[in-house]
């Protein structure tokens, strides 16, 4: 176990969170794609505090504002989701284009 | 044998756990598998906390994580096209184009890992690490957290109104003092 095994760890799962995000026509797996790729970063988050600053709180405190930040995704991701699936039976990405152009 | 070895056998299984569920997310027939593959995948990353000596972060990952994926599990047979993985489920958009890019960002991000100079570590963890971020989160980072929690209040709020069908400027119609319409036939039905 190393600094350099964690972050190509981290790199693998932000690249397949990417893939999903990218790929997946419906919107809750999109999330969950976006969902993969915070779960990188905090595993780079934690390997770099253990590996360059253990003394300082900082890689922790990075690590609770990542999870964070994965549930605020989440809520209002689902909370988008139900909204446009009431004003117009949207449920795949390919749909949702009012903003489009 | 070696404390070593045990750590670096037990690390290797969990990255492989995380990275090898993490791409069954998207490869398996139904929602609910994949809701599930993630939270394996959680499960497997808050174990590499544990490894990095993060106690308290490691189970908060886990505990966290294994209820999100409780609460997505119910979005997803709410929303979901295959609920019980029972046909083939394929949902993809340009998937070549995807997967040429997350291989590209792979390759980049792991060359950088491989390939830049680190900085050398800087003092050692402390006995007590959680006793670290407690203090941390209520002493040098607290503007941090009052952040997070200035969002999360807004979060719920937002979301709240972006998911309710009607708000209360919308009960009734636009004026605020309408009551009920007084129907001959009572519960809603009929013009």
């Amino acid at each position: 176990m190393s600094l350099e095994a964690l972050l190509v760890v981290a790199a693998a799962l932000i690249a397949i969170g990417l893939y999903g995000a990218l790929s997946q026509q419906s919107i809750v797996m999109l999330m969950m794609g976006l969902e993969l790729m915070l779960n990188g970063v905090i595993v780079a988050a934690a390997s770099f505090w253990y590996y360059v600053a253990p003394s300082r709180p900082d890689g922790q405190v990075l690590v609770l504002v990542v999870i964070s930040a994965m549930t605020i995704e989440m809520a209002m991701g689902f909370a988008v989701q139900t909204a446009i699936f009431r004003a117009g039976e949207v449920e795949l990405t390919d749909e949702a284009t009012e903003l489009s152009g | 044998m070696n404390e070593d070895v045990v750590t670096t056998v037990v690390f290797v299984l969990l990255a492989l756990v995380a990275v090898g569920f993490g791409f069954l997310v998207f490869r398996v027939d139904s929602m609910a598998r994949a809701t599930f593959a993630l939270a394996v995948s959680f499960v497997a990353v808050g174990g590499i906390l544990l490894l990095l000596d993060l106690d308290y972060l490691g189970v908060v990952v886990v505990v966290m994580m294994v209820m999100e994926m409780a609460i997505m599990a119910v979005f997803m047979i709410a929303y979901m096209m295959n609920p019980a993985g029972l046909m083939p489920m394929s949902m993809y958009h340009d998937k070549p184009r995807a997967m040429s890019i997350a291989v590209g960002t792979f390759v980049v991000l792991a060359g950088g890992a491989l390939l830049v100079d680190w900085p050398e570590r800087q003092g050692a963890p402390p006995d007590d690490v959680t006793e670290q971020v407690g203090l941390g989160i209520m002493g040098s980072h607290m503007l941090v957290m009052m952040g997070i929690g200035a969002v999360i209040l807004s979060t719920i709020v937002s979301a709240l109104v972006l998911a309710s069908a009607r708000s209360r400027y919308d009960r009734l119609g636009d004026d605020l003092k309408a009551r009920p319409a007084r129907d001959p036939i009572r519960g809603g039905v009929g013009p």
